[in-house]
């Protein structure tokens, strides 16, 4: 008989006004305990202010062995990277 | 008993707990069931070492004698240690160990919410500090306790026969001797007895959950803090807590 915990993917907001990222992921026997899970081992050195956990069999991913047609016919489109307006200096950074 | 002699006891039983129950968290370091459990009990013991630092360096202080938080924690031999039996008592599975952590950090909270309004503001300081540790600590342990309880037939087996075998050593937390009526005189303390409620209600809405059944019987196992008796798992766990400075005194680094 064997009972594996699910497998949960964290993500953890570092700062307020950052996005949630990615961090790993770990195993747990619901969502309170991923949270709680992600807590002691994804925060210990006060990397976060807010936590998510989504069980990982709910993402739904694309599949590397397609990544030809997914990907690659944006890379011939340099037009749409808008790199040949020119921005006038005193909008500085963008 | 002065006010200053009561208060240096008081501090040794604050810190002795949070020492040797945070030691014996430690020796799961490694060993527990899974990843994320031993990651989260290396942090809880952590998070009591952190305490026991503040408790016995205060207790250094008002004692007046220049001993420091280490000198308190590596050379006192057993019978100068102050922690409730609960806290010195072996591991056994990882059900006992939650199980034995829950009852003391039920305890704890209670306590050290009451220790925030103490009149001596160290005190205060520190259970203003731990107090956050804790509230998790018990939050965790409280989940796991009804998680297993109310888990499959094996693991409520096991908890329910780690609740028979911890349950008669928790009244010793309430008990109440000279050293307290001084703290409750002085108001840096309460009154043990006045945490029993506020106790119960925590541990029974847990166990209710857990479907787990508190033991009959009324005898308490006692003579932990105030020193008269610990059971013989102390010494041994002291030997290999105390290892390193009782073989090499005085090693820093």
């Amino acid at each position: 008989m064997k009972h594996e915990w699910p497998l949960w993917e964290i993500f953890i907001r570092g700062q307020h006004g950052l996005s949630h990222r990615h961090v790993g992921s770990l195993h747990a026997p619901d969502a309170e305990m991923a949270v709680k899970n992600a807590r002691d081992v994804y925060t210990r050195r006060n990397e976060g202010v807010s936590i998510w956990v989504v069980e990982a069999r709910h993402i739904a991913a694309s599949v590397p062995s397609e990544k030809g047609p997914m990907f690659e016919p944006s890379e011939s489109k340099i037009y749409r990277h808008p790199t040949f307006y020119d921005i006038p200096d005193e909008v500085g950074h963008m | 008993m002065t006010r200053d002699e009561a208060l240096f006891e008081f501090l040794l039983r604050m810190g002795d707990n949070t020492l040797i129950l945070g030691h014996r968290v430690s020796e799961w370091c490694g060993h527990s069931p899974v990843l994320e459990e031993d990651i989260a009990l290396a942090n809880t013991a952590l998070d009591m070492i952190g305490q026991t630092q503040l408790w016995l360096g205060l207790a250094g202080e008002v004692e007046g004698k220049g001993r420091s938080a280490d000198d308190l924690a590596f050379r006192r031999d057993a019978w100068d240690f102050r922690n409730v039996l609960l806290c010195e008592l072996p591991n056994g599975d990882f059900g006992q160990t939650l199980m034995r952590q829950f009852l003391y950090d039920a305890w704890s909270l209670g306590m050290l919410d009451r220790l925030k309004t103490s009149s001596e503001a160290r005190v205060a300081e520190i259970a203003e500090k731990a107090l956050k540790e804790v509230t998790y600590h018990l939050e965790r342990s409280g989940d796991t306790v009804i998680g297993l309880g109310d888990g499959t037939e094996e693991s409520h087996t096991r908890m329910q026969k780690a609740l028979d075998y911890l349950w008669p050593y928790v009244g010793e937390m309430f008990e109440k001797d000279k050293v307290d009526e001084v703290m409750i005189a002085a108001g840096i303390a309460p009154d043990p007895a006045d945490l029993r409620p506020r106790y119960d209600e925590t541990v029974s809405r847990v166990f209710a959950e857990a479907t787990l059944t508190i033991p009959d019987g009324s005898y308490v196992h006692k003579g932990g803090r105030t020193g008269r008796m610990h059971t013989e798992h102390l010494g041994h766990l002291l030997t290999s807590m105390q290892w390193l400075q009782r073989a090499y005194p005085g090693a820093a680094w």
